[in-house]
């Protein structure tokens, strides 16, 4: 191990050390000083990024280059899922500054857990072998299993902790014995020595398949497409807003970059197995997502709903097995990252002080209370519908086209159609924003960062969508197109 | 040309213009309503000003587009930001910027709540509009025709009356499942052809199977937007819940996108398929013409008939374009045909005028009494003569009196039509009588008689304002009533060149 290869791994080490730094400041600090530990978390996504940006390893056309015995990966994919998940993880710290501080939950465990969790996402991303895909998982995963309970008095926080943690166990055993079949198959941890292993040996071995579907189980609930997404409802409406603003969006990226990595970097030519699997969990997500999200009262179950038919989107791009098709599927989940947040940062920024807004009503009359906040929702839920000129319709764009390029005709089909099914629920808040008279008359205010931290987040969805040439063609060229 | 170097850049100023400046206007506040209404109006008068090159720098001697301006969008996938224009969006553009001014000034005391947001919204509606009009690039032209729905989906949610929301969301669904049709058309033709370029896709060989397909994904969004019988209900909700100027748009300038789909993407794409499901097209359009003309006859309301009058005309539009291949089976030519698409073309830009019209003097009525229920109403030319003058030329214009252009229009559409087939001329023809009795009808009905109740007796005659809009709208509609010649002789080389393209097969 020489020291240019610890290097490689430098924002993890800083991201694991700042975690830690945090943690124990923490100790010293007094009650009324506690704004430092957000500042310090929000330095650290910073920083994180400037390192990650450096990317000096791409020298003399170098595409990838890997670490600890090939077992960590930095390529140019990875970077990007890396910058965009502190880019969104910057919008979360602010986001829930405000309202952890409104709730009195500002304790520093939360920075904490969430540091750990994002350096969770940030190995998944960069994981080139089982063992390292197994371990980022997990540090997603109890990380957030503590932030879900993380308002100790709040019992269905507690309740959507305990299913999220049996169900999330039992996907992490899942993956486990599929990851253990794969191995007893090709005999390594490392996805390129199991590529080529494959390569030599065929696709053919029943222990081989067998494997392949355990470990589609563990994306798919990394993912929550059905029928593995029965915890995303119960645990975005339990977990405090401020947590579920992290779990709608950061980890779906280390999700996308874990499918991609197994998938393909690992098990790429038994795609004719994978393809079929994939594309019924996407046409399963889309149909119940959408359906189910019409019926929906409460917005966060609603956004629940609606993430499980966005990542059914993000499977289409997936199934191709192309390179057009992951850069769609990567483009769709950095996308669909901004606008969840977006969405949740409204639903924290209309909690009143001790009253959790919940409801789609919560948002009646928002146009007379704040025109401002309003229209950020409104192109939040345009986006997220995929009218253009908002990002959220480039997003389908590029997987519709991966899917028509692979000749499935009638998934796009499909798609389309419940597209515009699901095209009610977001007017409907709209509908509620703009068309109802509001009921609680008072404007609404929120401190300039929250508010700055929205308007870019808000214009970020407009811009990448009017000028969405650049972060298409960074996303492209991620997979050498 | 006037000036090389601005017309560079003219259609993107048009555009940009009043989607910008309805940012201003949005930031003029709640509270400064009298601030929002002059900064809107001067930059819809300004933009209207900066259109006029459109008529007076247009060549008309050549089918090719005009006013280019070509820059890369989306590399990756050869998108681009490809603006042009030829004979058939030009006028259709100036009916926009026309429009654009004309429901700023008809808002102006009608609207209340949000004005600014009102007003910026019609800025924005109006640049959109002006996109989808002079977009040559499959995936612009696309952004352009969705985007266009957020504002008026706020417009009639917000302004609207009391069905609004259901009305809002059943024309913003409908509009959005005809169009997501088309876009996975688009893709095809992108992953067939390599570009988005619209120019490109009309000269590109396409088998028919192919074809068909597109063709239908075609006729699910325009059908959709023009309204095409069985699609049409979004329409009378939509009108009758819209406010004023919502409707004015929604008639006048939106509904024509319907049809400009058709000439451009239709008809030169797809035209084997076009020949081939004529019948389909032809029959729909008679559909609306005769049986909508009944229903309109029938109507309680008198917005609810106007929109339906309005799908009976835009019936003439689609039949005057898809008459075309009857033409040319019968008598191996297209001369005929010319004048069939020439006819749609001026019965939509007519139809902009009357139907705007129309809805403006209903807008008028419903300040004052606000009830649109014809019942309501009796005995109008009392107390409001100058408006009762107005009224009953917009209802004759409305029925084709010979002087209007609503004559100039069904007239050059029959007239082809007879070439393809008697019974399509005869049954189009039926409108002549339909359409009279149901306008002239209404204009007894509400016009004329006696004074019917107390409303009706206190009435105001129309002030200095409206007199303005309804004026500017009756020289309008008389001037290509009576001279049509400008109007035909800027479409007259790319009619010409549209047939000869669609009578030669794209298979290979």
């Amino acid at each position: 191990m020489n020291s240019a290869q610890m290097l490689l791994a430098a924002p993890e080490a800083w991201v694991l050390i700042m975690a830690c730094v945090i943690m124990i400041v923490d100790l010293f600090l007094r009650e009324e000083r506690r704004g430092i530990i957000h500042m310090l978390a929000m330095m650290t996504v910073i920083f994180a990024a400037i390192i990650t940006m450096r990317a000096d390893y791409l020298v003399d056309g170098v595409q990838a280059v890997t670490a600890f015995k090939g077992s960590f990966i930095r390529d140019p994919m990875g970077d990007v899922l890396k910058v965009f998940s502190f880019v969104i993880m910057g919008l979360i710290f602010t986001y829930s500054k405000y309202y952890l501080r409104n709730f009195n939950m500002f304790r520093a465990d939360f920075f904490t857990l969430s540091l750990f969790a994002l350096l969770g996402v940030m190995l998944l991303i960069s994981a080139n072998s089982m063992l390292m895909i197994y371990l980022g998982l997990e540090l997603i995963s109890l990380s957030v299993y503590a932030l879900v309970a993380f308002d100790r008095e709040s019992g269905r926080g507690s309740e959507a902790a305990m299913k999220y943690f049996v169900l999330g166990s039992m996907a992490s055993g899942m993956l486990l014995y599929g990851m253990s079949m794969i191995y007893g198959a090709t005999g390594s941890l490392l996805l390129p020595d199991i590529a080529e292993a494959i390569r030599t040996q065929g696709t053919d071995d029943i222990l081989l398949v067998f494997g392949l579907v355990f470990v589609v189980v563990g994306i798919a609930f990394k993912f929550g497409v059905v029928p593995f997404h029965m915890w995303i409802p119960d645990v975005y409406e339990g977990a405090p807003p401020a947590v579920t603003l992290f779990i709608s969006s950061v980890p779906k990226l280390a999700a996308f970059a874990m499918a991609y990595r197994f998938l393909s970097s690992g098990l790429g030519d038994l795609h004719v197995h994978w393809q079929g699997m994939l594309a019924s969990l996407a046409v399963l997500s889309i149909i119940l997502g959408n359906l189910a999200a019409i019926m929906q009262t409460n917005i966060k179950r609603m956004l629940a709903y609606s993430t499980i038919s966005h990542m059914g989107f993000v499977m289409l791009g997936l199934l191709p097995g192309t390179a057009f098709g992951f850069g769609a599927s990567m483009y769709y989940v950095i996308v669909y990252g901004l606008m969840s947040v977006a969405a949740f940062g409204m639903v924290i920024l209309l909690s009143t002080r001790g009253v959790e807004a919940e409801n789609l009503e919560d948002f009646k009359g928002l146009n007379q209370r704040n025109p401002f906040y309003a229209a950020i929702m409104g192109l939040v839920m345009f986006s997220m519908a995929g009218v253009p000129p908002m990002v959220g319709f480039f997003a389908k764009l590029m997987v519709l086209k991966a899917v028509i390029e692979a000749g499935m005709m009638w998934l796009a089909i499909v798609a389309v159609v419940l597209a515009v099914i699901g095209a009610f629920y977001y007017l409907r808040v709209i509908k509620y924003m703009y068309f109802d008279e509001a009921e609680d008359e008072t404007t609404i205010t929120a401190p300039v960062d929250f508010g700055a931290a929205l308007t870019l987040n808000g214009l970020m969805i407009l811009g990448l969508g009017i000028f969405s040439s650049s972060l298409i063609a960074i996303c492209m060229t991620s997979f050498g197109l | 040309m006037m000036n090389g170097t601005m017309n560079g850049f003219l259609l993107s100023i048009l555009i940009w213009l009043p989607i910008l400046g309805a940012v201003v206007v949005v930031g003029a506040g709640e509270h400064r309503p009298s601030m929002a209404k002059g900064l809107a109006l001067l930059i819809s008068s300004v933009t209207f000003l900066l259109g006029l090159p459109l008529f007076f720098s247009f060549d008309t001697s050549t089918a090719a587009m005009q006013f280019v301006e070509l820059r890369p969008w989306i590399e990756t996938f050869n998108i681009q930001y490809y603006l042009g224009v030829d004979g058939f969006s030009a006028p259709l553009i100036l009916l926009t910027l026309f429009f654009g001014v004309l429901v700023v000034i008809a808002g102006w005391r009608s609207i209340e709540k949000s004005v600014n947001q009102y007003m910026a919204a019609f800025l924005v509606m109006e640049g959109l509009m002006i996109g989808v009009f002079s977009a040559l690039d499959g995936l612009l032209f696309y952004v352009f025709f969705e985007a266009m729905l957020i504002p008026m989906f706020l417009v009639i949610g917000i302004w609207g009356g009391p069905r609004r929301v259901y009305a809002t969301i059943k024309f913003f669904l409908y509009t959005f499942l005809g169009s997501v049709f088309m876009l996975i058309g688009l893709i095809y033709l992108y992953l067939q052809s390599g570009t988005w370029d619209i120019l490109a896709w009309h000269e590109m060989p396409l088998g028919f199977t192919a074809q068909k397909w597109l063709f239908l994904g075609f006729l699910a969004a325009f059908a959709v937007k023009i309204p095409m019988f069985p699609v049409h209900t979004w329409l009378p909700d939509a009108h009758v819940e819209a406010p004023t100027g919502g409707s004015v748009i929604l008639a006048a300038i939106m509904l024509k996108i319907g049809g400009y789909g058709f000439i451009r993407f239709s008809l030169p794409i797809t035209p084997d398929a076009s020949a081939a499901l004529d019948w389909l097209v032809i029959g729909l359009s008679l559909i609306a013409v005769v049986y909508i003309g009944f229903v309109a006859l029938a109507q309680q309301d008198m917005k609810k008939l106007i929109a339906y009058s309005s799908i009976s005309h835009m019936g003439f539009v689609t039949l005057g374009l898809f008459v075309a291949f009857g033409i040319y089976r019968n008598t191996g030519g297209v001369s005929g045909a010319a004048l069939g698409v020439e006819g749609a073309m001026v019965q939509m830009v007519s139809h902009g005028f009357i139907s705007g019209a129309l809805f403006l003097t209903v807008g008028v009525l419903y300040d004052r009494v606000h009830s649109r229920m014809i019942k309501d109403y009796g005995g109008v030319a009392n107390t409001m003569p100058w408006f009762a003058i107005f009224a009953v030329f917009f209802l004759m214009a409305n029925s084709g009196l010979p002087g209007t252009s609503g004559f100039v229009g069904e007239f050059m559409v029959i007239l082809s039509a007879f070439q393809a087939n008697f019974w399509f001329a005869f049954l189009a023809a039926l409108t002549l009588i339909l359409g009279a009795a149901y306008s002239l009808w209404l204009a007894k009905r509400v016009i004329f008689g006696a004074v019917v109740n107390h409303e009706v007796e206190n009435l105001q005659d129309i002030n200095a304002r409206e007199a303005l809009v309804l004026g500017v709208l009756a020289v309008a509609i008389l001037f290509v009533g009576l001279w049509p010649q400008p109007l035909v002789d800027m479409m007259q080389a790319s009619v010409d060149h549209l047939l000869q393209h669609i009578i030669q097969s794209k298979v290979l």
